[in-house]
């Protein structure tokens, strides 16, 4: 009720509103108004946080609501339902399916204050100015577009950003150096036999190939043209070896949501597997020794931002540019740095960080007290160094962005039958 | 219309529709709609309503289709004979060792116990249980049995059987059971005044007899095992498929066609399965 009483409104009244917005530059006039504002968000459950919810309605009086769900559905509802959100959390390679629909609107980057401090990755490309770019869905590559109402991919910055860039980080294999008691440092030990049995891979078609696919090359089985794209023939070799290791038994098991891949791993049913981040800190918090174990071929990385839907007008889209500034202002970058992902403005974090958390989890400094996650868990003791070290450390090696191939489907029906096989 | 009224065709339709109407709603609708979704075609986004019959092309054409099939039928075979096996035993004590009708009660309830927490509670509890450091392998390592843990406990065709079997003996007891109680005693009299053994009654009295009940708790296990995706997905770790398995992975990947395709494949296959099962046993005329 209160979305078509603003929308049928939104001629007189916002109009109205904007005028005084602009005419006088503080937003109290609105602000009564704004508190009436409710935006509906959707994304994956990786930033869909209630903690941020809660800080947009304290500090910036209007209601966010959240929903999570998988990125399979978030994929299809952003490209199906328009209207059923105003705010879309995705990934970017998610947003290269996406956009074309044009149920995304530009974002004017003039209006996002923090926008010259945005790290280099989704800007150019380039985290330093001497930094090759990965291959996969670099999120610069689908980051800008050509100019309001754009459905295209622009190569340069243009002033129109397709996502506002929010988390991201660099996945890699998760070890048990209690149990494996040896250093790894290449792709290839996921399918060395020393680990027979006792290897798992994620049952997530999309990003379990990449992570194959990382292994394959690190054999120098294949060589590969781009891991993110891959050609049918790619494909087929990949699953191929995948398949010969699986019915040699070199996987325990395979998982696909985040619980399974803590057990597995705080059980000892496996020593090597592909993991997440959280799912380290999930081990380590049982008093297990876990590292997120940094490889020599470099990490596969992957991004997330906020879109904004193309029905958002008026206030609310007023409203909408509020919580992105306010997103990348620094509390949000530093709930999510202490959680061991990164912020896209990362210097605006640093002031809603101690200096002994900053060190640790930015600069790869060694802790100098306890550091704690946002829930207050302690997740390592003083002395203790971030697994992969600096951020500059780990986001300069990465391989290969998340990505959607244009061989989807196919790859999608081969990764099926390499689980019935 | 008094007369309308008192005819007993009308009657009885009116006394059969509100049946009638759930049934077409939730059972012949949906099956309608599958079916008629199984011949759609998909893009990454959408569904798109068309004749064509390339999900089932795709299906027949796949040999990994035929492999997943025979699993599944592997897996419904297997667990039938240890649910036959185990059911008819535990029915067998209840009906015809345990005199009082009161214990009766008291133990058949005992059995329906596990059922009071949830399916996939019971079968994840076998996980930590069977894992490579879990309770088997460290007592059978403590009694000396083996030196290293057996690692084909979990994760394997072993540990799905084991929770198929250990999620639906029930479902083989009760109305085993059931048909067991409905034996007449003096038919077993009458069989042992004849000189029969006890094997000879066993095998020509008593089974004949509860043939009912082991057919309806076979179309129960059969078509449960058949179904079912979790189960296989947790307890062999992801490593083997099932028919239901093909089903979820398509739904996950928004491929609803061609699960659904693949469902209206099972289902003819289930029906097919059954109908076999009932030329053996008239369950109407022997119940």
């Amino acid at each position: 009720m209160k979305k078509n009483h603003y929308s049928r409104r939104s001629l007189l009244k916002t109009g109205a509103a904007v005028a005084a917005a602009t005419a006088f530059p503080a937003p109290m006039i609105w602000a009564q108004d704004i508190k009436n504002v409710t935006l509906r968000q959707f994304g994956t459950g990786v930033s869909n946080l209630n903690e941020v919810a809660a800080k947009v309605k304290e500090d910036l009086g209007f209601t966010l609501e959240m929903t999570a769900l998988d990125s399979d559905a978030v994929t299809q509802r952003a490209a199906t339902q328009p209207n059923s959100f105003d705010i879309a959390d995705i990934e970017y390679w998610i947003c290269k399916k996406v956009w074309p629909t044009g149920n995304l609107q530009a974002m004017d980057v003039s209006k996002i204050k923090n926008y010259d401090k945005i790290v280099g990755i989704f800007r150019n490309g380039k985290l330093t100015p001497e930094s090759v770019i990965a291959q996969g869905t670099a999120p610069h590559t689908v980051g800008f577009t050509s100019g309001p109402g754009g459905k295209d991919f622009a190569k340069e910055e243009t002033g129109w950003m397709t996502l506002i860039p929010t988390i991201y980080n660099a996945d890699t294999l998760g070890i048990r150096p209690d149990l494996i008691k040896r250093p790894i440092e290449s792709w290839t030990e996921l399918l060395n036999p020393e680990f027979k049995g006792k290897a798992s891979i994620l049952d997530i078609s999309s990003i379990g190939i990449m992570d194959a696919a990382m292994v394959c090359e690190a054999m120098g089985e294949i060589k590969y043209g781009d891991k993110g794209n891959m050609t049918r023939e790619e494909i087929d070799k990949t699953m191929a070896i995948f398949t010969e290791a699986k019915r040699a038994g070199q996987f325990r098991s395979f998982w696909k949501t985040f619980d399974e891949s803590v057990n597995l791993m705080a059980s000892g049913e496996v020593v090597i597997q592909s993991m997440w981040s959280p799912a380290i800190t999930a081990v380590k918090s049982r008093g297990i020794d876990c590292v997120y174990q940094p490889l020599k071929e470099g990490y596969r990385s992957w991004g997330g931002g906020i879109g904004l839907s193309k029905a958002l007008s008026g206030i609310q889209l007023d409203a909408a540019y509020e919580y992105i500034n306010w997103y990348l202002s620094g509390w949000v970058g530093g709930f999510l740095m202490r959680q061991g992902y990164y912020s896209a403005v990362p210097e605006t974090s640093k002031e809603h960080m101690s200096e002994n958390e900053w060190g640790y989890w930015f600069e790869g400094k060694p802790a100098t007290d306890t550091i704690t996650n946002p829930q207050g868990q302690a997740m390592a003791k003083a002395g203790d160094l971030r697994d992969g070290g600096s951020f500059y450390e780990r986001m300069g090696h990465v391989a290969c962005w998340n990505a959607v191939m244009d061989e989807n489907q196919y790859m999608v029906r081969k990764w099926n039958e390499f689980i019935a096989a | 219309m008094e007369r309308l009224l008192k005819s007993r065709h009308l009657s009885g339709w009116l006394l059969a529709s509100p049946l009638v109407v759930v049934l077409f709603f939730f059972l012949i609708l949906p099956i309608v709609m599958i079916t008629v979704v199984s011949f759609w075609t998909a893009t990454e986004f959408s569904i798109v309503p068309a004749f064509s019959l390339e999900n089932y092309e795709f299906l027949f054409g796949s040999d990994v289709t035929y492999r997943v099939f025979l699993n599944t039928a592997k897996y419904a075979a297997i667990t039938w004979v240890f649910t036959l096996g185990i059911g008819f035993t535990i029915a067998y004590f209840l009906a015809f060792h345990i005199r009082s009708t009161g214990w009766q009660t008291a133990l058949f309830l005992l059995c329906t116990i596990p059922f009071w927490t949830s399916n996939i509670i019971r079968m994840i509890s076998w996980i930590p249980f069977l894992g490579r450091n879990g309770i088997a392998n460290s007592t059978l390592m403590a009694w000396g049995v083996i030196d290293q843990p057996l690692d084909w406990l979990l994760f394997s065709d072993f540990s799905v059987i084991l929770a198929f079997v250990h999620l639906y003996t029930l479902f083989m007891v009760v109305p085993i059971f059931n048909t067991m109680m409905r034996i007449d005693r003096s038919l077993l009299e009458a069989a042992n005044d004849a000189g029969a053994t006890g094997w000879q009654t066993l095998w020509n009295v008593i089974i004949p007899l509860c043939k009912p009940g082991i057919m309806i708790g076979t179309i129960f296990v059969v078509t449960m095992v058949m179904g079912d995706f979790i189960t296989v997905r947790f307890m062999s770790g992801s490593q083997s498929a099932n028919v239901g398995r093909l089903i979820s992975n398509d739904i996950a990947l928004l491929q609803y066609p061609s699960a659904a395709a693949t469902s209206v494949v099972l289902l003819a296959t289930v029906l097919i399965t059954i109908a076999i099962f009932l030329r053996f046993v008239d369950i109407r005329k022997e119940l």
